[in-house]
């Protein structure tokens, strides 16, 4: 690390707040543990952030209930917000906090998208955020009124395109439409302002968009996704990939691959941050933490819950097993998954077969139950120890190009995040690699992005497609 | 219906779009056309509205630019034109008011009534219980071709199926408002379940444009079902709010045509089966308000002259001084109407004209609140918050 920070300026560390999810890494069981719908949590966990002087909140998207075995699935917090919504009302209780939300392109239609995040942005004075993400799946739209799913192999084509859309419907607006001159009465320059067309297999649409270019003129766009798809799609469209928190070697693998990609699409190297998320936790010293750390693993991972995962693997019923004793038999079930559902998880296990014969031999050699299994193989914390460990690791990870900066996604609501605020924050301070005040006011300014013109991203899209 | 009628206050909300309902109001000295697009803005017209005691603010909104032609953009530039979505506008101003109700249109005819359940629903948790919903539907050309999934052939029965369309649009906003019951979240920790299953309800939704699955994933919001309003000028439009509204809007121009207009509506209510199930109705009406009637009219002709001709409106518009327009809104309700939505020509100045001016003349005449003594829209409006459809009794 030395080395590197003698040949170059160190970097600046960028963190972002992600309100607690909904499953098991948000522990509900805690005595601290408070409302996940009141506005009231929503404030305290944005406000701490701001006061910590994050980049931003963010918010994941989940569009049906969770079910596993033919339920509802119970075990975990369960609930939440519209997106846009609580952003909006965010956007009234803090003043400079990044507000980034996390929507579908299969499930919604790029008109709408378009304006709901332009009037975010304008409400907020430019702290709109897009984390888009696609889906495919049938028993999500079985809520929505069309349908909606789509082939697998079809939903980044859907996603660029929609994405593309919405480029073209932000840009419709260049921002000197709006004259307002009441002794002319000239209040638009010119009639045909917001105009559009588009045509392609997925969106045959055209007219007047209807909302005015906003202060950044057009949200900053994230991608969430590890696949060599989403890798290039985030390569060629976004400001920022989210993505999963690895080890350091991996992490410079991911984040050296990404950055590459960006050349064939004519950006360059700081025009897309690499931003894993992770978990954190903290106490007074290094073995404390760790301590802690294992109690809030058992606290994530309650016996039933590591049948629940098991089931995901095996896509069997399992709940005859004894989550404290060995792991079963049989093997999984190779077919069609049908034990869980609404779980982006579940399609990470690419060769259920093989991983259950890495668990099996994992438990065997460490003599692990069920549940002390799941507790090692799922979920384990990216960072824990004293706030000086943890703050040396963050920047380590950023100073050797692992991350641009991390997504840290607390496990209890909505305080979390406070004692990262109160005793992290501030050494990443001492040490120079992040904020003491904001110094813009939007998000991309935030973020060290330059800010967006509508030719620059015309001509960025003929070249990327 | 008996507690609707038997109150002595009137309900009074604003109607907010732009800089006020006239096509030349962001013309006047007062108004701020460069800010319409600023949260400041709006925050501080609903703060207008708040310390005028108002029930509620409504938000307007479509799905294309604001034209005078029913079905495409006309090409003017001499007004306003451009918009936010008004759903975001409410929630944004939400945590900035305490009382007044925050009620945002939503085209029903293009979104999704997932969506927007959850996003009302949001809204009313973010507001703790002073949220409601106009839903509009859009016949309109332009708008279809924004979404490119529907084409709407124009035709006598294309309004009608608008509306049938739009009242399962609201059963679904209601069944997924109810897919939650109030207490499904236990947070049984012995257990290890957060929410009782048998508390979260499928809404297996079909009809003839849709079908939605549920539940929610936005627990039950706390007035448990949001008041939904609409605003209707013909017999489609009466039977909408009579089978699914909490409050309807109408258009009457005397108070004869007031009269005549809510034996529509309860008779519509009678026939849908909801003969008991209370629903407010009010006029809408366009004000254009000074302390000296003659300084009213001349503005209004100013207004109009500015504009190349007078304001065409659904809405009657009623020109004069706070005091005429109080003796008006009195004489009308004797029609049967609970109050009604008054739609400022001019913004700032006509808003105030209502909460500076008519607000205290009503309250002189004891027809007013004098405070507000409920936290929820539907404890303003006197509504009960509905029992739970799925809930077991």
């Amino acid at each position: 690390m030395n080395q590197l920070s003698a040949t170059r300026p160190l970097k600046q560390v960028h963190l972002a707040a992600h309100f607690p999810g909904v499953n098991n890494t948000t522990v509900w069981t805690d005595p601290e543990a408070g409302s996940h719908i009141e506005f009231s949590s929503f404030a305290h966990f944005a406000k701490t952030a701001e006061r910590a002087k994050f980049d931003f909140l963010f918010l994941a998207e989940g569009l049906r209930l969770r079910e596993q075995n033919g339920r509802i699935y119970d075990l975990d917090v369960m609930g939440r917000p519209d997106t846009f919504t609580i952003l909006a009302a965010l956007a009234a209780v803090t003043d400079r906090l990044g507000l980034a939300g996390t929507i579908n392109s299969t499930f919604n239609e790029p008109y709408e998208v378009a304006r709901q995040f332009a009037t975010l942005d304008h409400l907020s004075g430019g702290r709109a955020a897009w984390n888009v993400v696609t889906s495919w799946d049938a028993f999500t739209g079985e809520n929505f009124r069309r349908g909606g799913f789509l082939p697998q192999d079809q939903r980044y084509e859907r996603a660029k395109t929609f994405l593309a859309t919405a480029f073209e419907l932000f840009d419709s607006w260049t921002g000197d439409e709006i004259v307002a001159d009441s002794q002319s009465g000239e209040f638009l320059a010119a009639a045909d302002a917001g105009s559009f067309a588009h045509h392609d297999e997925h969106f045959d649409i055209s007219g007047q968009f209807n909302t005015p270019r906003s202060p950044q003129g057009r949200p900053v766009i994230f991608q969430a996704g590890d696949s060599d798809e989403g890798r290039e799609f985030a390569a060629s469209a976004a400001d920022a990939i989210f993505t999963r928190h690895a080890t350091l070697e991996a992490g410079q693998a991911f984040y050296a691959d990404v950055k590459d990609r960006l050349a064939s699409h004519g950006r360059r190297p700081d025009q897309l941050l690499i931003l894993p998320a992770a978990t954190f936790v903290l106490a007074d010293t290094d073995a404390e933490a760790r301590e802690l750390a294992h109690e809030i693993r058992l606290q994530q991972v309650s016996g039933p819950t590591a049948i629940a995962f098991l089931e995901q693997l095996w896509n069997r019923d399992l709940s005859g097993y004894d989550p404290d004793g060995p792991l079963p038999e049989i093997d999984p079930d190779p077919g069609e998954h049908i034990v869980a559902r609404g779980r982006a998880s579940v399609r990470m296990h690419r060769d259920p077969v093989a991983t259950a014969h890495q668990w099996r031999a994992k438990a065997a050699a460490e003599h692990l139950s069920i549940r002390e299994l799941i507790i090692e193989v799922t979920g384990r914390q990216s960072f824990v120890g004293s706030a000086s460990t943890v703050a040396s690791t963050i920047n380590d990870f950023v100073q050797a190009d692992a991350s641009d900066g991390f997504i840290l996604v607390p496990h209890i609501t909505p305080g979390g995040l406070d004692r990262f605020a109160d005793a992290v924050v501030p050494i990443l301070q001492e040490q120079g690699v992040f904020r003491t005040e904001y110094t813009g006011t939007t998000l991309r300014e935030h973020l060290g992005l330059a800010p967006h013109q509508p030719e620059a991203a015309r001509s960025a899209a003929r070249t990327a497609s | 219906m008996a507690g609707l009628h038997a109150e002595t206050s009137l309900h009074l909300a604003a109607a907010l779009d732009g800089a006020g309902w006239h096509p030349a109001a962001w013309r006047e000295p007062d108004a701020r056309p460069g800010d319409l697009l600023t949260a400041g803005y709006w925050a501080a017209l609903v703060a207008e509205c708040e310390d005028g005691l108002l029930d509620f603010a409504t938000f307007e909104d479509s799905l294309s630019l604001q034209s005078t032609d029913p079905d495409r953009p006309d090409q003017r530039i001499d007004q306003v034109r451009g918009r936010l979505d008004a759903v975001l506008v409410a929630a944004r101003v939400g945590p900035l008011t305490r009382h007044v109700g925050l009620i945002p249109t939503a085209i029903v005819t293009h979104t999704e009534p997932f969506h927007l359940s959850k996003a009302i629903a949001t809204l009313d948790w973010v507001t703790s219980g002073r949220a409601g919903v106009r839903v509009k539907v859009s016949p309109r050309q332009d708008e279809a071709a924004h979404f490119g999934r529907r084409s709407l052939s124009a035709g006598p029965g294309l309004v009608d199926d608008l509306m049938h369309e739009a009242a399962d649009y609201v059963e679904v906003l209601r069944r997924l408002w109810d897919s939650w019951e109030d207490d499904a979240e236990i947070r049984d920790t012995a257990a290890g379940k957060f929410v009782d299953i048998a508390k979260l309800h499928y809404i297996d939704f079909e009809g003839r444009w849709f079908r939605v699955k549920g539940p929610s994933i936005t627990p039950r919001p706390p007035q448990g079902q949001p008041v939904v309003t609409a605003l209707a000028h013909s017999a489609p439009g009466y039977s909408l709010l009579a089978r699914s509204s909490d409050v309807g809007f109408v258009t009457p121009h005397d108070r004869s045509h007031a009269a005549g207009i809510v034996s529509q509506v309860r008779a519509a209510q009678a026939a849908a089966g909801r003969a008991d199930a209370p629903v407010h109705i009010f006029a809408d009406l366009l004000v254009y308000l000074d302390d000296d009637a003659n300084r009213a009219a001349a503005r209004k002709a100013r207004l109009d002259d500015l504009a190349g001709g007078p304001q065409a409106s659904d809405a009657l518009a009623v020109t004069g001084t706070p005091a005429q327009l109080a003796d008006l809104l009195l004489d009308w309700r004797s029609a049967g109407l609970t109050g009604f939505r008054l739609r400022p020509a001019a913004i700032p100045h006509d808003l105030r004209q209502v909460t500076r001016g008519l607000v205290p003349e009503l309250q002189r005449r004891a027809a007013f609140r004098s405070e507000y003594r409920s936290s929820s829209l539907r404890g303003l409006l006197g509504l009960p918050k509905p029992v739970n459809r799925y809930a077991a009794a």
